[in-house]
């Protein structure tokens, strides 16, 4: 009951023209069902994704608090689907950070689920992943939903899985629990990426209407320090949501940041493709390459406008060789939609690069 | 009392093998198995590898601090990357104090074993190789310390790395000692790197032996106080197979030690011949001729210091430049090369160079066209003050 008197509060304090009542309608319905969700902070974690009662059901219908989430621009990961959840202790809102990941409280559940739709067109969940704020910080657990989708369970070192989508086969692999550090690590303290304002503002189809989410995780709570306008990315493919040069950088930044920033796992090339460098040879233009071996195909730079066919950053993310590809996990194969994309911004831009004299 | 007595040695006998659980058992769970006791590791675990060749799939990685991975030796436990499916490195290490010790990591699609922003770093008798040779499909490493501390490899080697076999880029306070670089495009190459001893090693047969190195466009910024000694640097004759694009594949086939664009560096008591294009090159990053765009960059070198080295016959059979313009203008190359170019803000980089024996020098002033070249040693004669030895003070407790 806690939660609820305190999404009132809140709702009362900060509702001005949004539509309070069925909110509360909603909430108060849903006090009465199933069990809390139960966080917990130390180890040894769940061995079953149940226990956390993030879910009520098989579909995943989420538990009291456990609220659904989109960003503008998402991570791709092999086409699969992907549903993620948010569940903060009552009464402790995350707080509002204009560029970085919010200040969420201890016990905060994120969670992601992974999955394709079967032969007949039902969706095939594949694995949970969770993001839990713990007593000693973030911690990633990897959950494996089993064949009867009832349960998912704890495997910090899960076999790939096979996956028949759209007539074609998918190695799927589930990142170990260290993969999963090898992203969500920054200068090696595990985090999450995804809920930062610009990726998060955005409107939702919540049970009781459309809303902007940021104003709605105010009003329920679960963050407080919003500003009327927040910075928002782009839709990657949606070309009325921002410019092709907007778009192209919010897809870097979502698919490769993660790694190549200052903090990231691959600090060491320099090449950083956060959206807002804003110093080009880090972003890759006319950046000769430091560690890409024959990943470069005899070409010179990173990226040199005017010109995808000569930009190593196209030519990687256009492989699903593991030596060339990248990103370098959590993909197996290519996103080709995206590589187009790149490749239209590359080519959109002037300039070109200087080509080395001969060796002296 | 003898019942007790028994008991008593079954315990003890328990005891001791619950020790060994450190060992990954030999079988088909072999990678898994090792995956998943690199992730639950505590600090202070020691990893065991049994004997055998072992066929791996993917990249093993490891962040937990202070743990060992130890195999039965070079040659006897081999993980095989022939196969990898997935990851690009053989092994990847990011938690300090980390050792790898007595293994062989073979034929990775990417480097041999990465270790990426540790603090303590062993690799101890450690052997990275591509089986087939040098070939450009190769990975780009073999041994590949990058955004280090305390960083000790010795007692290992790498061969038919596409890039450098024993690669130290980026790092501080550094010894690599004792180990074998053949047939590399680069033996052993320390960048972009501060405080580096880099002794008793041998590198030959790589198109180019030991590069020390600085470059722009990386986050950590120039190379300086290094000491290369007692090494053996001969014979490095491999045509360069590196990728185009890759800075190494810009050094010439045929040379023995390059120096680009660092400060504070000494060179002694090695023993460097029949590098067929030079043995000893010094050179400033504008003699690669590739474009600049790092404002803060520094590509020329200062306080070099050369001496007490051996230095054997060399540049017969030169490739690059040195083949194009400095040997048909100058007849027989000499076994120390420097291309002249200073900053103009600093026209004497302190290059100096001592009791080398007979062995010939020239400044090809390739700043100046190459005209106005000098082979005079006189304006060499000078001294540097002896850098210091360097001393890793924590390398974690195995």
């Amino acid at each position: 009951m806690a939660f609820v008197a305190h999404a009132l509060v809140r709702a009362a304090s900060t509702l001005v023209s949004t539509p309070v009542v069925p909110l509360v309608a909603i909430m108060l319905a849903l006090a009465g069902c199933g069990k809390e969700v139960r966080s917990h902070l130390n180890e040894p974690y769940p061995k079953k994704l149940s226990v956390w009662k993030l879910f009520t059901g098989a579909d995943l219908k989420p538990n009291r608090g456990v609220i659904p989430y989109e960003l503008n621009t998402a991570l791709f990961t092999d086409y699969a689907t992907k549903r993620r959840f948010v569940w903060m202790p009552p009464g402790q809102p995350a707080t509002y950070k204009s560029d970085d990941t919010f200040d969420f409280p201890k016990g905060t559940i994120l969670s992601k689920t992974f999955s394709y739709p079967d032969s007949q067109g039902k969706e095939r969940l594949i694995e949970t992943r969770l993001l839990v704020s713990s007593s000693t910080g973030w911690v990633a657990l990897p959950y494996v939903w089993n064949a009867a989708q009832t349960e998912a369970t704890l495997d910090v070192n899960a076999d790939p899985v096979e996956i028949n989508w759209s007539s074609r086969n998918i190695h799927y692999v589930i990142p170990n629990s260290n993969q999963c550090k090898e992203c969500h690590d920054q200068s090696k303290v595990t985090g999450p990426i995804g809920p930062k304002a610009r990726h998060l503002n955005r409107d939702f189809d919540y049970p009781e209407g459309r809303f902007n989410q940021l104003a709605y995780w105010t009003r329920i709570g679960y963050l407080q320090g919003a500003p009327d306008h927040a910075p928002k990315q782009p839709v990657w493919d949606d070309p009325s949501t921002g410019s092709l040069d907007a778009r192209a950088r919010a897809y870097l930044e979502v698919n490769c940041a993660h790694c190549h920033s200052p903090n990231g796992s691959a600090s060491n090339t320099g090449l950083y493709l956060t959206d807002l460098q804003t110093d080009p040879m880090r972003i890759g233009f006319c950046k000769t390459p430091v560690s890409a071996g024959n990943a470069s195909a005899g070409m010179l730079f990173d990226a040199v406008r005017g010109h995808p066919e000569l930009s190593i950053l196209a030519h990687r993310m256009a492989s699903d060789e593991p030596k060339i590809m990248m990103p370098e996990i959590g993909r197996t194969i290519v996103h080709h939609e995206g590589v187009e994309l790149i490749r239209e911004w590359l080519a959109s831009l002037d300039g070109g690069c200087d080509l080395p004299r001969p060796t002296i | 009392m003898s019942k007790y007595l028994t008991l008593s040695l079954t315990l003890l006998l328990l005891s001791s093998c619950a020790k060994k659980e450190g060992i990954i058992a030999a079988g088909p769970n072999f990678e898994k198995d090792l995956q998943t006791a690199l992730i639950q590791a505590k600090p202070g675990a020691v990893i065991e590898l049994p004997e055998g060749t072992f066929n791996m799939t993917g990249t093993l990685s490891l962040t937990v601090a202070n743990v060992a991975i130890r195999g039965q030796g070079i040659g006897k436990t081999v993980l095989s990357y022939k196969n990898q499916t997935s990851g690009a490195a053989g092994i990847q290490a990011t938690g300090d104090h980390f050792t790898l010790e007595g293994l062989t990591i073979q034929d990775t699609k990417g480097d041999g074993v990465k270790i990426n922003d540790a603090d303590g770093v062993t690799i101890r008798k450690v052997r990275a190789e591509w089986t087939g040779g040098p070939n450009e499909k190769n990975g780009s490493y073999g041994i590949y310390p990058v955004k280090c501390k305390n960083v000790l490899i010795e007692d290992s080697a790498s061969s038919g790395a596409a890039d450098a076999g024993i690669y130290v880029g980026q790092s501080k306070n550094i010894i690599v000692r004792r180990n074998t670089a053949e047939y590399n495009v680069a033996g052993i190459e320390i960048e972009n790197s501060e405080a580096a001893d880099v002794y008793d090693n041998v590198a030959t047969n790589n198109a180019g032996g030991l590069l020390v190195f600085s470059l722009p466009d990386l986050p950590v910024k120039g190379s300086r106080n290094t000491r290369v000694f007692n090494n053996q640097v001969y014979s490095n004759n491999t045509p360069n197979f590196a990728p185009k694009g890759n800075i190494v594949a810009k050094v010439p086939t045929g040379t023995g030690i390059i120096v680009m664009a660092t400060h504070n560096a000494e060179f002694f008591k090695n023993a460097i011949h029949d590098n067929n294009t030079v043995n000893i090159s010094i050179i400033s990053y504008l003699s690669t001729g590739n474009p600049m765009n790092d404002p803060t960059y520094d590509p020329y070198v200062s306080a070099i210091y050369v001496h007490d080295n051996q230095i054997g016959a060399g540049g017969t059979n030169p490739a690059g430049l040195a083949a194009d313009i400095i040997a048909p203008k100058f007849g027989k190359l000499p076994g120390i090369m420097w291309d002249g170019i200073v900053n103009a803000k600093d026209p004497d980089p302190h290059i100096c160079i001592a009791n080398n024996g007979d062995t010939q020098f020239l400044n090809y002033n390739a700043g100046g066209a190459f005209k106005k070249v000098s082979s005079d040693l006189k304006a060499h004669t000078c001294t540097l003050p002896s850098l210091t030895a360097i001393e890793i003070a924590s390398l974690g407790t195995h």
